[in-house]
């Protein structure tokens, strides 16, 4: 066996008081392809940040080539050919493909670029690697998979030795899947080490040599590739008993409240289907990018769509939200910075932004502002320092109640909430846990979208799962498990539609 | 811990506090230095004149600051106001002719110059939300269109007011009630009746709430194309009502009427501490933004001191300085 060229041992990571890492031992060997796989959160991108010099441990060594080294940024692991590909690209979209590829090491004669020898090696690597791209292309004018070979051919072009690629097909078909596999495979054959993380076990079976498991920031078990079936890796991730961090869950009553036939969002949701029923708490699972936001975004009015939404017999016209609304069907978004909170403004103005009509008109009522606030405060255990505060400069549990207390304004009978405490303690998770379990006790029926397997298990009666913008099954009662949920989010337990696999 | 949570809003505010009383500062030191340079300057006529002409420039100004807090930006303001100034006037030439100088002609000619303000505001809301182009773009063009339609309808000279009917209009600039003039009174106004929709409304909130982060709005259930349409709207009708004011007082308008209001108008909104990116605005500081600009025109004009040829080099200094003063309170978050 060859030695390793960048390994880390007994690595632990702290943020302030909370270790996400604790105890990692893992090893890149040249020509290699190494999978590191994990729920989210269990740690994986802490570790692959750690090895690429953009994050540095607390405790423990990162080896290269047989002698501890430390990071202070990023550039220096890159002068040592440590090479990260991010989940989103990190390409200036109106610069041309070459621009791209020696952004920040140009190349010159005298004081001028050498455009022509820039471009020509550019070529040079993009025939490498099987990519037929025009150097002289603008990057925005490039398919998404070409984009990751520009990325590839950017990491080649400083030499990689190791190649850290976070879920590089998470954005590709399996055709493009094909090509990028092909590259790895030639990159293995010169001697680069790659790190790869997929959440496609089927993926990582067929192109890793050796496999390593992260499971709550530990290494829960790692060997050859052949040591494993998927159903190995799966359950290694898995693995984890649930505590009583979930309310009892509410049993869902027969009246449908809320009908959604053939729903499509072009390039995101095809076909989709589902039906929600009074007090009923229905999850809906899948990876990252399988549709779910956009489904439900989709249903709440917030995308253009085809297909019928139905709330209590009433059909829903497509991109309205305000109709939604006023039907009481509301949407939580995943996005609390982007799309859920105005961070500069205050507690009162977010709260009541979305319902300011019923706070007075022409004029706002202050005082039923505040009142409405305070209720809120003691509704949603919100812990704000001054209730004239920004909302930014809340914490995030805290943001995330206040949004929830926005969201729930309207009294609304149906609520979605998309990724419902992404970011947040492990105490606010609970208490947030046990609104949504005291809502669906009220009689209103919620739809749950995470990603977190437990928390789907743990809130969900019945949970719907995604796989590439499809509803690829559902599972309720005792089926409702981790195995079943993963193994439907990974397309591998799908109805026998692509026999192929 | 919590001693440094509890520190930092409280910190923060009172910078907030700064920033809030710093134009009007700026304007009464700018008032002192006027009563100390002149014995004319609190004199009734020259208080008049200045607030006056004023006017103009701060009813835009109103309509301007709700247009910049929902994130969006109009150049055409000053064109417009000349091309609907010119429409008005061969309006109410035309109206003379068949019914004399009489007061339905006056009445006519202003629901006219609020009615083509409107439309001409419409239209860049329209281009804006509804073709999705940028505003700087848009309004870049219709303020080049505006200005290039009033020269042609001027034939490149002056379209004025019959003499007459000149006479009978221009107690609308020149007169008023208490021995405040009328376009005084309108501009308070309107910058009350802003001040109030920008702070109690919910037109007002959704303007800052837009422009603070428009993907937030949308989820919230705002009608942001809506908003930011009446935006343009509004301050079209704004323009409409500035011109209705204005043409008695000259009596015509020609391709250099309303020249550069647009850059005032925006300079003062800035000033008066309305975030340029959108997302805060308040009316009365633009006013009080509308008065530090003529201030210093009028000072420089009343003394020595300094050559009324700098007027503008002194106004860029004071825009340049509002603008560093509110980076300082609104650090990278």
């Amino acid at each position: 066996m060859t030695d390793p060229i960048l390994s880390l041992s007994d690595v632990h990571k702290s943020f302030g008081p909370i270790e996400v890492l604790h105890g990692v031992n893992f090893a890149l060997r040249p020509g290699e392809v190494h999978a590191l796989i994990g729920e989210n959160g269990a740690g994986k991108s802490t570790t692959m940040k750690i090895l690429a010099g953009y994050l540095s441990q607390t405790d423990g060594e990162v080896i290269f080539e047989g002698n501890p080294i430390r990071f202070d940024h990023s550039d220096e692991a890159e002068d040592l050919g440590i090479i990260m590909i991010h989940q989103e690209f990190n390409l200036a979209e109106h610069l041309a493909v070459d621009q791209n590829i020696f952004l920040g090491r140009e190349l010159k004669k005298g004081w001028r670029l050498d455009h022509g020898e820039m471009r020509r090696r550019s070529a040079e690597l993009l025939q490498r690697l099987d990519c037929r791209v025009d150097p002289a292309t603008q990057v925005n004018r490039i398919s998404v998979p070409d984009k990751q070979m520009v990325e590839i051919a950017k990491a080649l072009s400083r030499d990689a030795r190791v190649l850290i690629m976070d879920e590089p097909t998470a954005v590709l078909t399996e055709r493009e899947t094909e090509v990028l596999f092909e590259q790895i495979e030639r990159l293995r054959e010169q001697g680069v080490a790659i790190l790869y993380t997929s959440h496609k076990l089927s993926e990582v079976k067929r192109i890793a040599d050796r496999v390593t498991v992260l499971r709550d920031g530990t290494m829960v078990r790692s060997g050859m590739v052949e040591e494993f079936s998927e159903h190995d890796m799966a359950t290694a991730m898995v693995g984890r008993e649930l505590s009583d961090l979930f309310p009892p869950k509410a049993e869902g009553g027969a009246e449908t409240v809320l009908e959604v036939r053939n729903v499509s969002v072009p390039g995101m949701v095809e076909n989709a289907s589902l039906n929600l029923h009074r007090g009923e708490v229905l999850g809906i699972g899948g990876l990252v990018g399988s549709g779910r936001t956009e489904l439900a975004e989709a249903i709440a009015g917030l995308r253009p769509r085809d297909g019928e939404v139905t709330v209590k017999g009433t059909a829903l016209p497509p991109g309205d939200i305000s109709a939604a609304v006023k039907a009481g069907l509301v949407y939580l978004t995943e996005d609390r910075k982007g799309a859920g909170l105005l961070l500069e403004k205050t507690l009162r103005e977010n709260l009541t932004l979305p319902l300011l009509s019923e706070f007075g008109n022409p004029l706002i009522n202050r005082r039923k502002e505040e009142a409405a606030l305070s209720k809120a405060i003691e509704d949603f255990a919100i812990r704000a320092p001054d209730r004239g505060m920004a909302v930014g400069d809340l914490s995030g549990g805290n943001q995330q109640k206040l949004l929830l207390a926005k969201t729930l304004l309207s009294n609304p009978e149906i609520v979605i909430i998309d990724e419902p405490t992404r970011g947040i303690d492990i105490g606010t998770k609970q208490q947030i846990y046990q609104l949504i379990a005291d809502l669906a006790a009220e009689g209103r029926s919620i739809i749950v979208i995470s990603s977190e397997m437990p928390e789907l298990i743990g809130l969900a009666d019945r949970v719907v799962v995604m796989h590439s913008g499809e509803i690829t099954g559902e599972v309720s009662g005792a089926d409702v498990n981790e195995q079943r949920i993963v193994k439907l989010a990974m397309g591998m337990d799908a109805e026998p539609e692509g026999t192929a696999a | 811990m919590t001693d440094a949570t509890a520190k930092k809003p409280a910190a923060r505010r009172s910078s907030v506090n700064l920033q809030a009383i710093g134009p009007v500062v700026a304007l009464i030191v700018l008032v002192l230095i006027g009563i100390s340079l002149s014995d004319n300057f609190l004199s009734y006529a020259n208080v008049t004149n200045v607030l006056a002409r004023s006017a103009f420039i701060g009813i835009i100004a109103v309509g301007m600051t709700f247009v910049i807090t929902a994130g969006g930006l109009d150049l055409s303001v000053g064109s417009m106001a000349a091309f609907v100034a010119g429409v008005m006037i061969i309006a109410m030439n035309a109206m003379t002719e068949r019914m004399g100088v009489t007061l339905p002609v006056v009445l006519l000619g202003m629901l006219i110059a609020l009615f083509s303000g409107f439309a001409a505001g419409m239209i860049n809301g329209l281009l804006i939300t509804r073709a999705g182009i940028e505003a700087f773009i848009v309004t870049l063009g219709t303020m080049g269109i505006y200005r290039s339609l009033i020269t042609w309808l001027a034939d490149g000279g002056t379209l004025s007011i019959g003499y007459q009917m000149g006479e009978f209009y221009r107690p609308v600039y020149y007169g008023g009630i208490a021995g405040i003039s009328w376009p005084i009174i309108v501009f308070a106004l309107v910058a009350i009746i802003g001040e109030i929709a920008m702070r109690h409304t919910a037109f007002g909130r959704h303007c800052a709430a837009i422009g603070s982060n428009e993907k937030v709005a949308r989820y919230s259930s705002v009608a942001v194309l809506r908003v930011r349409l009446i935006t343009y709207a509004l301050l079209g009708l704004l323009v409409g009502l500035a011109v209705v004011m204005y043409v008695p007082r000259l009596g015509s308008a020609s391709s250099a009427t309303g020249l550069l209001w647009e850059l005032e108008a925006i300079a003062a909104v800035i000033i008066g501490g309305t975030l340029l990116k959108g997302g805060f605005g308040r009316v009365w500081g633009t006013v009080v933004g509308v008065l530090i600009l003529s201030l210093i025109g009028n000072i420089l004009n009343l003394t020595d001191f300094v050559s009324p040829y700098l007027n503008g080099a002194i106004q860029g200094v004071v825009i340049i300085l509002a603008v560093v003063l509110q980076r300082n309170t609104g650090p990278a978050r």
